[in-house]
């Protein structure tokens, strides 16, 4: 089976964001593979395992991002391509992106893509449904569960907390949500294979693209953080005191009863 | 100048979703003073336009077929590919929930256009409107402009507030669509969310964490919940823990809620946790640990065992409430 994982390099949940310039300040920031796209690797890794072929993850961005698929190859992907659009794209938007992947995958007669069902950065959840709609292939969102015999897919996936069985066919794109699986920690053995497994870098010459066609459709005028939260107050007294208090403060000051 | 704004109204177990209201809210901000139309899919929901008219849709299409009795991407982008030919719209705002997250990239992506997605807020009006939606969880903002042609965004429900219901008179009319080739099969829905109130539309949410303990621990928070009108949530620890569902999780992973009041029960405030409720209006918190992080965030605090003050809080709300 040809398997594709579309992975982004996000920075780490645990990280402080700070603003200059208009900007997030991205040094000396800890950097991961966004985490729904772990799930997603990780299921690329079991269908492999299960029904054989081959799993390429691709990302786009810097030579930074090597790092990343670096990671997926050792965890046990088999190849990895990053399309360095560094260069060449100022502003990107999910049009930018989408449009991007779906010509490196145009030609590439994938059976499966996976992704993850939004990156916790941009948090658009927009680019795996959009490359599935470019390639004219079907896409099923947020799965939890995923099962292939021959070309029948199963799939089970959350709408809001309720779970929908539903059943489609290969070709497809799916994206990952929380519970889908436990994704694997690359071992040692998996880290020293991961450095001669290839890695391929593309540019948008190599894929015949002009960057005027990938000009984003939107554009980001400015980021701010969230006003600052004044000080809270933490009640005291006795608890039953307490508690008479904080209902008269909801409904008197707060209002929100 | 003015434009016409197509709207996505939703329903859910037989009534209207909310977040159909809130469209119509935020596409007339759009508008400019176009006109705003409604667009229902579904197997039988002709019964809802009227309803959709008293909240502010000037027109309402109803697209009914027996092919679209569940949500799929083809069936409803077949449907919704058929109004926007007809009604050739120069704004589309749908709903940032299961089905308008599933939908939105489709269209977005046949009809070339950008997409904002879960928009909180929107500044200015017409052709100067500006979209601010959360990035990063919620730790920061960004305010994005569409950059031409058709201005296309989904809305966080909860954030823009519907207008007010009255009586009003529209045209409700139907478009026949054939829906053909639909690639999912839908088999069935197991219901895990707990009944009544959507989490994510809930006004009022009781969040309980490692501190509860237990899956009966849950109860209390339940009752305090259900005599406020609202749902009950969790933190990741809780669920960890096999307290609760994983469907009742809030935060970076899980869902992203914006209540009108959030009440912390016996949850540390992990960074994750945050990013999923910090945007809600008050946030109560109530815990032993008067270090705990949750108390950063929180408007009022409660240093105390959530058994003991659950209960109180579920009385004197009570007494309160009559």
């Amino acid at each position: 089976m040809n398997i594709y994982v579309l992975v982004k390099r996000t920075f780490d949940t645990e990280e402080k964001l700070v603003i200059s310039g208009g900007k997030i300040q991205e040094d000396g920031a800890e950097f991961i593979i966004n985490p729904y796209d772990e799930y997603a690797i990780e299921e690329g890794i079991k269908v492999r395992d299960e029904h054989g072929g081959e799993v390429t993850v691709i990302t786009m961005g810097g030579e930074d991002a090597e790092k990343q698929l670096r990671t997926a190859l050792a965890m046990g992907a088999d190849k990895a391509v990053l399309i360095n659009t560094e260069d060449d794209v100022e502003e990107m938007d999910q049009f930018t992106s989408a449009y991007i992947l779906a010509e490196y995958l145009k030609d590439k007669e994938a059976d499966l893509i996976l992704a993850g069902n939004v990156a916790i950065d941009g948090g658009s959840g927009q680019v795996g449904p959009r490359v599935a709609d470019l390639l004219n292939i079907n896409y099923v969102t947020t799965i939890t569960s995923l099962q292939i015999e021959g070309e029948k897919v199963t799939i089970i996936r959350d709408i809001e907390g309720d779970a929908e069985e539903l059943e489609t066919s290969l070709p497809l794109l799916v994206t990952a949500q929380q519970g889908l699986n436990e994704p694997r920690y690359p071992s040692l053995p998996g880290i020293m294979k991961a450095k001669k497994k290839p890695l391929e870098e593309l540019e948008l010459d190599d894929l015949d693209i002009d960057e005027d066609e990938v000009e984003a459709k939107t554009e980001t005028i400015e980021i701010f953080l969230p006003p600052a939260k004044a000080a809270g107050r933490i009640l005291e007294g006795d608890i039953s005191n307490q508690v008479s208090e904080l209902v008269g403060l909801l409904k008197n000051e707060a209002k929100v009863i | 100048m003015s434009k016409k704004v197509l709207v996505l109204g939703e329903t859910r177990e037989g009534s209207l979703r909310n977040v159909s209201f809130e469209t119509i809210a935020a596409a007339k901000k759009i508008s400019g003073g176009g006109e705003v139309v409604s667009v229902l899919i579904g197997d039988s929901v002709g019964e809802f336009g009227a309803e959709l008219v008293n909240y502010g849709a000037d027109r309402v299409i109803t697209v009914e077929h027996p092919h679209l009795k569940s949500y799929t991407s083809d069936g409803f982008g077949q449907a919704m590919m058929a109004v926007i030919e007809q009604e050739q719209p120069g704004a589309l705002v749908f709903g940032h929930t299961a089905v308008g997250k599933d939908l939105s990239p489709k269209i977005a992506s046949k009809l070339q256009t950008g997409l904002i997605s879960d928009v909180t807020d929107i500044e200015g009006e017409g052709e100067d409107a500006v979209y601010i939606r959360p990035i990063f969880s919620g730790k920061a903002f960004e305010k994005v402009k569409n950059k031409g042609g058709v201005d296309f965004i989904t809305i966080r429900p909860n954030n823009i507030a519907p207008l007010e219901r009255e009586e009003r008179s529209g045209d409700v009319s139907s478009l026949s669509v054939d829906i053909t080739n639909l690639r999912t099969i839908i088999k069935n829905v197991v219901r895990k969310s707990a009944e009544g109130v959507d989490l994510s539309e809930a006004k009022v949410i009781v969040a309980g964490g490692r501190g509860v303990k237990s899956e009966s621990g849950f109860e209390p928070l339940q009752e305090l919940a259900d005599l406020l009108g609202g749902a009950v949530g969790a933190s990741r620890g809780a669920c960890d823990a096999e307290y609760c569902d994983y469907s009742l999780q809030i935060g970076q992973t899980g869902k992203v809620v914006t209540p009108d009041l959030y009440i912390a029960a016996g949850i540390s405030g992990a960074i994750q946790h945050m990013a999923g409720m910090s945007n809600s209006k008050v946030i109560v918190a109530i815990n032993k640990d008067p270090e705990a992080n949750i108390f950063k965030v929180a408007d009022y605090g409660i240093v105390g065992d959530l058994f003991e003050v659950i209960p109180m809080l579920t009385e004197e709300f009570k007494k309160v409430m009559k």
